[in-house]
């Protein structure tokens, strides 16, 4: 399976679906546990086994997860650990440790489910491009398969029960990764996050720690998951990325009749460095990529599509770069074999 | 109308306010509403980030003096110490155990404390109309694309219709 995935983009990111010029993805998480056992970070080792075993065959009979593979975390090792979260299929803290946890993929990556996490269950859904609904309705189809195999917590008053408080209720976590390059360049990013932070929402970036914003890419999400339905929480984000989508297109907008000249030379020299570059850090090659990636938006770059950025901004990460050349690499020989990656593949295109 | 905190009293105080750009709703009684600080419906109520959420619990823990402290849930035996400190519930009973400090965080953490979302096997209740919704937008989409204004505005309607369906049917 692994090997499999190493050298290709995960299907949703493949810049297919409604505006993927600046939408890089859609996602949905739902969180849910099973009636009358410890939940995951309280759990002793019996119980976190059994609950592996009872998700495993839920997931063995549900048709919506007919194909797919199923990885218990006593078969995963740390750099396939790495990788599975380089790919966004599990949070970092998930598997870390010896304790019973699995997790099923599937064959086009659109559905992950994590199993005792910190909850027993996490289904989460993943599209191209916005597309949010249909990305609701898959996570629902197996919210109601799992639910005919398993008794999931739920409480007439709070909804389904979750052990962080911040999940109670719907369970339901909406989320779309967005490019604002343009946002970040005419200096409007602060005011839009203040702006989307007002409406409720929580703007994070994708994959620095703390106020670090590598490539220009954002995480939105919902901020509470109770007292509102699944629609009306999916709904209201889908609105305001829309919002957000035309702010980001009118600063593009700007920079074309402002700045063309810039912009076009910003974009151009990232494109040359990324081409015959020896050496790149995983920083730069990020911050490269979003202005080849804004080039590509606006048709300044055609040599080059939004996919093979997309597949470039996975590809390029540690865990992926070790498997891609297959022996393990210290940090500086990663840098090498970064450059290489970039190189090549550009070099590849017609 | 009962008042959604109390569950005891006649809800008086009718409070709308803008979250997510939602309207939300809160339902209460005159004392619920003045225990939360509601009287001034113009004073904005802050939705705190989940970091702030342990920060959160331990208050809520101390507020209410030792008694709180002191309960633990009998099932997993977690005590509302722990989680005051952890931030995570031990399991579905904690929620039976700690079910009025619960209440409390959760309107503080969501501004509401009463699910409205999809039931416990109630998946078609709200996934039909869903499915339906997206089939209209779908079909709208191409009646704009094909000029058809006419059938476009009855589509529109119609979606509008179902929409407001849902709110009802979620809203209860
Ligand atoms: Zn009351
Ligand atoms: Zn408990």
């Amino acid at each position: 399976m692994f090997d499999q995935m190493a050298h290709k983009a995960s299907s949703w990111l493949t810049a297919e679906g409604d505006e993927a010029a600046v939408v890089l993805s859609s996602r949905i998480r739902l969180a849910r546990n099973i009636r009358g056992f410890t939940f995951p970070p309280y759990a002793d080792p019996e119980t976190r086994g059994n609950i592996v075993h009872f998700v495993r065959s839920a997931i063995d009979k549900s048709k919506e997860l007919e194909t797919g593979a199923f990885v218990s975390s006593d078969d995963v090792t740390e750099m396939q650990r790495a990788f599975l979260i380089e790919r966004h299929l599990i949070s970092p803290e998930f598997m870390r440790d010896q304790n019973a946890s699995g997790l099923y993929i599937s064959p086009d990556e659109k559905i992950a489910i994590m199993v005792n996490e910190e909850d027993h269950v996490r289904i989460q859904s993943m599209s191209s491009g916005l597309s949010l609904m249909d990305t609701l309705n898959r996570a629902m189809r197996i919210d109601d398969d799992l639910a005919n195999s398993l008794e999931f917590d739920y409480d007439t008053d709070f909804g389904f029960l979750t052990s962080c408080p911040t999940n109670v209720g719907t369970g339901l976590r909406a989320s779309i990764l967005i490019h604002l390059a343009g946002l970040v360049l005419t200096k409007e990013i602060d005011s839009v996050i203040d702006h989307i932070n007002k409406l409720g929402l929580v703007v994070r970036g994708f994959y620095g720690e703390g106020t670090d914003v590598w490539g220009n890419l954002f995480q939105i999400s919902n901020q509470t998951t109770l007292g509102r339905s699944e629609l009306d929480i999916t709904e209201s984000l889908e609105k305001i990325t829309r919002q957000i989508i035309e702010f980001e297109n009118k600063s593009r907008d700007r920079l074309l009749t402002e700045a063309r000249d810039e912009i076009a030379d910003k974009i151009w020299r990232a494109y040359g460095i990324l081409r015959h570059a020896r050496v790149l850090t995983s920083e730069e090659v990020m911050n490269l990529l979003s202005a080849v990636r804004l080039g590509a938006a606006l048709k300044i770059l055609d040599m080059v599509s939004i996919a093979t950025v997309n597949k470039l901004l996975i590809l390029s990460q540690p865990a992926h770069l070790q498997r891609y050349m297959g022996v393990e690499l210290s940090p500086g020989d990663r840098d090498i074999a970064r450059a290489k990656l970039v190189r090549d593949t550009l070099a590849e295109l017609p | 109308m009962l008042c959604e905190e109390c569950r005891k009293q006649e809800a008086t105080v009718h409070f709308s306010q803008m979250v997510n750009n939602q309207r939300v709703v809160m339902n209460l009684c005159g004392t619920c509403a003045k225990r939360r600080g509601f009287s001034n419906p113009l004073k904005n109520i802050p939705f705190p980030l989940s970091d702030f959420l342990t920060s959160m619990v331990s208050e809520s823990a101390t507020k209410v003096d030792g008694q709180l402290t002191e309960l633990t849930c009998p099932v997993c035996k977690l005590s509302y110490d722990t989680f005051a400190k952890t931030g995570r519930l031990g399991c579905g009973n904690c929620f039976e155990a700690y079910r009025q400090p619960l209440a409390d965080l959760l309107r503080k953490i969501h501004g509401s404390n009463l699910h409205r979302g999809k039931r416990l096997r109630g998946g078609a209740l709200v996934m039909e109309p869903l499915k339906e919704e997206a089939r209209l937008k779908d079909e709208l989409k191409k009646a704009i694309e094909a000029e058809d204004f006419e059938r476009a505005a009855q589509l529109r309607d119609m979606v509008k219709e179902l929409q407001e369906k849902l709110q009802a049917v979620t809203d209860v």
